[in-house]
């Protein structure tokens, strides 16, 4: 399924000077720079309202930019690429129930691949590592509302996988999951060799995962740089409503 | 609470019915209310034997007859529109258990009965051997348009989702001391019902922006090809076959 990588391989995602304004006329982005190399992983953080869940829709071009341009993997966003470019980018949406609308498990993972092309064993192999690789592969014929919400979370992940993406884009990965659940996804997203973007607000989330950190506000990337570093910058994150939880020391963690 | 209703209908099994691919057995239920519906009311013998074969599907199938019982429940507002025919149909009138009822109406009260109980007992025996998401596989099959069995496949899906949110929305209400209790209560009850489509429509719309995602054209791509067996064909006709001669006796008569 892919190419065999140029000389010097292209950043995973490049973004230059996206902008976007809804129809209604509200703008939601007002230049974004942004580049993601090949196996990074890096968190997308912001306060709401400061354009994250828009920025994210251009990476596989729901949304297409009013200005600049988004490239994965060196393939520009448009439309004639576009079915390539939704392989590449796997957007996980943050409510697994969303994600998740076919009647099994397995059938769910099996959508992407199939539209794809792929069938038949090729398609079950697929399916079958996609579940391996966030441990749940013993539940391939459930019904997904059958799930625990953390195992729903987990689904949502492989269907993505599935279609083996250059860049995983996770949006909120760890809201609404119990602890376990979330050190679950965790030690999940460490095991994967992708490229990762990460859209949250849950800071240790991010500083746990993330070695790399980019702040979006009013619609551009204000900071970007090691997470550690920036969490600990209290003027940048008073600045952007970015609050770090009661009791949370970002020096005191174990990188 | 996220139980679909999907648990309600089907008996889990593995009885040779339970087997059978689900458009065979769809045919089949067709081939037989067809036979059923379109036999003479007054061939009362038939419908006995319509019961006997569907009895005899039961046994296969291993559904027992309380089963079946309390999911005929569905039909009791059919019962009780017979149930008036003989007193409000015009015509001649007969002497039942010192009643004067009309002749015409008995006969009519009768042939809704008879073939609206066939027809349910038979809907049911499907219902209990096969899942709804077969059933759709097996519409599928029998060429039902695809946007209908997908429209059908997202109702299986999300009917649960959507009881959930219903039932936390009421919950949230009485937590705030409502209490529905007469029609003044109304307005409240009408504004979670629209709030409620809102969100609906808004999930519809984050669903299909994730089917996007995933490379979605506008069909879904077909997964499961179950492919049935002159056999299984032959094993599904078995029970049409027999209504049909049961007919045939019936019109012949």
């Amino acid at each position: 399924m892919s190419e065999s990588p140029p000389p010097t391989t292209p950043p995973s995602l490049a973004v230059r000077g996206l902008a976007y304004a809804y129809p209604d006329g509200h703008q939601a982005l007002f230049g974004v720079d942004l580049t993601i190399t090949r196996g990074e992983r890096v968190a997308l953080l912001g306060p709401n309202g400061a354009g994250k869940t828009t920025l994210v829709l251009h990476l596989n071009g729901i949304l297409t930019a009013g200005a600049g341009t988004v490239e994965v993997a060196g393939l520009p966003v448009a439309g004639e690429h576009l079915r390539e470019i939704r392989r590449r980018v796997g957007i996980v949406f943050q409510d697994p129930d969303d994600q998740l609308f076919m009647p099994t498990v397995r059938e769910d993972v099996a959508f992407g691949p199939a539209n794809l092309g792929l069938r038949g064993a090729a398609l079950e192999e697929r399916v079958r590592h996609a579940l391996d690789r966030v441990g749940m592969a013993d539940f391939a014929d459930r019904p997904p509302h059958h799930l625990s919400y953390g195992q729903r979370r987990r689904v949502a992940v492989a269907t993505v996988l599935a279609m083996e993406p250059e860049i995983l884009v996770l949006d909120e990965p760890s809201s609404n999951l119990d602890p376990a659940s979330r050190r679950e996804l965790a030690d999940v997203l460490r095991s994967l060799d992708v490229t990762v973007l990460m859209v949250t607000h849950d800071l240790p989330y991010a500083l746990e995962l993330c070695p790399r950190a980019a702040v979006l506000a009013g619609g551009v990337v204000v900071a970007d740089g090691d997470t550690r570093d920036l969490l600990l910058d209290r003027d940048l994150m008073a600045a952007h409503r970015l609050e770090l939880p009661y009791g949370f020391d970002p020096s005191s963690v174990p990188a | 609470m996220t139980g679909g209703p999907e648990h309600r209908l089907f008996r889990p099994g593995d009885s040779p019915v339970h087997r059978l691919p689900p458009h065979c057995k769809l045919l089949a239920l067709i081939g037989f209310v067809l036979a059923t519906v379109s036999t003479p009311r007054e061939a009362y013998w038939a419908f006995g034997a319509y019961a006997a074969l569907l009895a005899v599907v039961a046994a296969v199938a291993r559904v027992p007859a309380g089963f079946v019982l309390r999911r005929m429940l569905v039909e009791t507002p059919f019962v009780l529109f017979a149930l008036l025919l003989p007193f409000v149909a015009d015509g001649p009138t007969v002497e039942v258990l010192g009643l004067t009822v009309s002749h015409d109406g008995l006969l009519g009260a009768w042939n809704v009965l008879a073939k609206g109980t066939l027809g349910v007992v038979a809907g049911v025996l499907l219902a209990a051997t096969t899942e709804l998401r077969a059933l759709l596989l097996g519409l599928q099959k029998l060429r039902m348009p695809p946007l209908l069995v997908q429209i059908m496949s997202f109702m299986l899906r999300y009917g649960g989702v959507i009881t959930a949110e219903m039932g936390r929305m009421r919950i949230a209400r009485e937590s705030r001391g409502f209490v529905a209790r007469d029609l003044r209560q109304t307005p409240a009850v009408a504004k979670s019902a629209g709030a409620l489509f809102i969100r609906s429509y808004e999930r519809g719309e984050r669903v299909h922006l994730a089917m996007l995602s995933r490379g979605y054209t506008g069909t879904m791509p077909i997964l499961v090809d179950t492919r049935a067996s002159a056999a299984q064909w032959a094993a599904a006709a078995t029970l049409p076959a027999a209504a049909l001669a049961v007919w045939a006796g019936a019109l012949l008569r």
